[in-house]
């Protein structure tokens, strides 16, 4: 293979993973920007998702109904964490909530390790990673040209939602600030859930990607999604929702770009490498590419 | 309850640790009338306003708002139900552009659900639009719509107390609450601001409840005048009846030859 060919390979490969790591970060950052909650919890949603999928599958439902009901029951399942979990500390501090989200975590990972096992289970429910072109010794599978596509028209809708309709400016009115809205009268709870609705479907639909890439699924997939999603999250700039789609892109091209050229003996470092370059960032500029300078308490 | 008041306020008592915000503080509004409070810094006017604009629970006392009781409610409940206010330091959406600030007041008597945003009905289209139409007229008004697109934090100082107003108003409210709206005004603005308020009153049939420290304003404008002074009422009456009211000349307006100066 040639370099350029070498290149555009490790280019898409890039582009798919950044892909996925996009659509985490921003249901990270939407929760973020309204309630001030690192929710580690949203991981976990991936993991539902595609355990949803799987088993509505193999139950016998048709793949593309059981991918719509899979990341459906995804967005529910956020809004019932919302519910349970979140909306009975609210106005507690921070950490209270930053800890909450790990006994999700803790809870939902091992509620599913009981029901379905802790092992590991394949997901080759539409033959995803079968390369289905090649341009001059370059493979794409369909599972990249997926990730990119349908990540593109949801960053697209999303942009739309947030920028024109009524609820998508009161997100962003609750995010930029909290006394305003109350004072005009915007409904917490509406924007808070819908904002968990909104995040969840997309951890439903990443973590279809995810799982479809690796070809398969366990109960703690979620967790090193959601930790790169935390990393994607600071380089874009916490809460914001562009700087997620920035980071999440930043982070794949990152990665991939780094294993492509370090040498083969350093490649098992690569998240090593992933949390040297948060370490980086944080030290060097705290607020991420976009985000704003300061950062004021939340409710 | 008397249904001859829009707000009625009685034995109202706030205190944050040992200090008394407000004691035994009370009101009759009837409505479509301006009320000026004045007094000196900390005389528990702005805790007043939060107290009734919900921001703050008050130890004792019961508030009634066009003849409901409203004494404990949130912040978002009050503004639902009609009051409306803006803030001695502007509390925009700085973000947000001047036109979204606007519209996000607009929709608060909408019903519009979440799901119907989501599938984008064609109600809810014709619904968008028609509060877009809303939030632009509400613009025009006070002549801010040549700045619709632009961010709200980058507006003149001037503009953002207006804009401020604009968004008080999207809300459709009975009662107008205004925290200083002269500050940082000289008194050509001030001027304008007056008659501004005049017009607002009638176009929309408000109540008007004000706190301003600049004396020739409120002497114009109010029909009725409270003074706080140390969270308690030091005395009330008509605006002239203030003027030549002894105990307020000495507690708080001073000399009375330069008491629009400031």
């Amino acid at each position: 293979m040639s370099h350029t060919a070498y290149f555009f390979q490790q280019f898409i490969n890039a582009l798919s993973l950044g892909s996925i790591y996009a659509l985490v970060t921003i249901g990270l950052a939407m929760v973020f920007s309204i309630l001030r909650l690192i929710n580690f919890a949203h991981g976990d949603l991936m993991m539902i998702g595609s355990y949803s999928i799987l088993m509505l599958w193999n139950a016998g439902v048709p793949v593309w109904m059981a991918i719509l009901a899979g990341i459906v029951l995804c967005g529910i399942a956020g809004v019932i964490m919302e519910r349970v979990c979140y909306r009975p500390l609210r106005g507690s501090a921070e950490m209270t909530t930053l800890l909450t989200s790990f006994a999700v975590v803790v809870l939902l990972e091992n509620g599913v390790t009981l029901l379905f096992g802790p092992n590991t289970r394949p997901f080759r429910i539409l033959n995803f990673t079968s390369p289905t072109f090649s341009i001059d010794s370059i493979l794409i599978s369909k599972i990249d040209v997926i990730s990119v596509v349908l990540t593109l028209i949801i960053l697209l809708l999303t942009t739309l939602f947030i920028k024109k309709t009524t609820i998508g400016i009161s997100m962003r009115a609750v995010a930029d600030d909290l006394t305003a809205s109350h004072l005009v009268g915007i409904r917490l709870n509406r924007v808070i859930v819908s904002a968990f609705f909104i995040g969840s479907l997309f951890a439903g639909v990443a973590g279809l990607l995810w799982s479809a890439r690796a070809g398969k699924l366990y109960p703690l997939m979620g967790f090193i999604p959601v930790v790169k999603a935390f990393v994607a999250a600071v380089i874009g700039g916490f809460g914001s929702i562009p700087g997620a789609v920035v980071g999440g892109y930043v982070l794949g091209f990152a990665e991939v770009f780094l294993v492509a050229l370090l040498p083969p003996e350093l490649q098992g470092y690569r998240d090593a490498f992933v949390f040297i370059l948060l370490i980086f960032i944080l030290l060097v500029r705290p607020q991420g590419i976009l985000g704003a300078k300061t950062m004021q308490r939340r409710i | 309850m008397n249904a001859d008041f829009l707000l009625k306020i009685d034995a109202l008592s706030v205190s944050f640790g040992g200090v008394k915000a407000l004691e035994n503080y009370k009101l009759s509004l009837p409505p479509s009338r301006i009320l000026g409070i004045i007094g000196p810094n900390g005389a528990g006017k702005t805790t007043l306003f939060n107290v009734l604009t919900g921001f703050i629970r008050p130890d004792s006392g019961h508030i009634h708002f066009n003849g409901q009781e409203i004494t404990r409610w949130e912040p978002y409940q009050i503004a639902r139900l009609g009051i409306s206010r803006s803030f001695q330091n502007i509390c925009l959406f700085g973000k947000l552009s001047v036109l979204d600030n606007v519209i996000v007041s607009c929709q608060i008597h909408e019903r519009t659900s979440f799901l119907s945003a989501l599938s984008k009905t064609r109600a809810y289209k014709k619904n968008e639009k028609a509060l877009r139409e809303k939030a632009w007229k509400l613009l025009c008004v006070f002549g801010l719509e040549k700045h619709a697109d632009r961010r709200a934090m980058t507006l003149a100082y001037g503009d953002q107390r207006r804009l401020e107003i604009a968004r008080a108003l999207a809300t459709a409210p009975k009662l107008l609450i205004i925290d200083e709206p002269a500050a940082g005004m000289n008194p050509n603005e001030t001027q304008d601001l007056l008659d501004l308020i005049l017009k607002l009153k009638e176009k929309f049939n408000l109540t008007i409840v004000l706190i301003e420290h600049n004396m020739n304003l409120v002497m114009q404008l109010c029909e009725y005048i409270q003074v706080l002074n140390y969270g308690r009422l030091a005395a009330e009456g008509l605006p002239l009846e203030i003027q030549q009211n002894q105990e307020v000349i000495d507690a708080y307006l001073g000399d009375t030859n330069n008491a629009g100066s400031n």
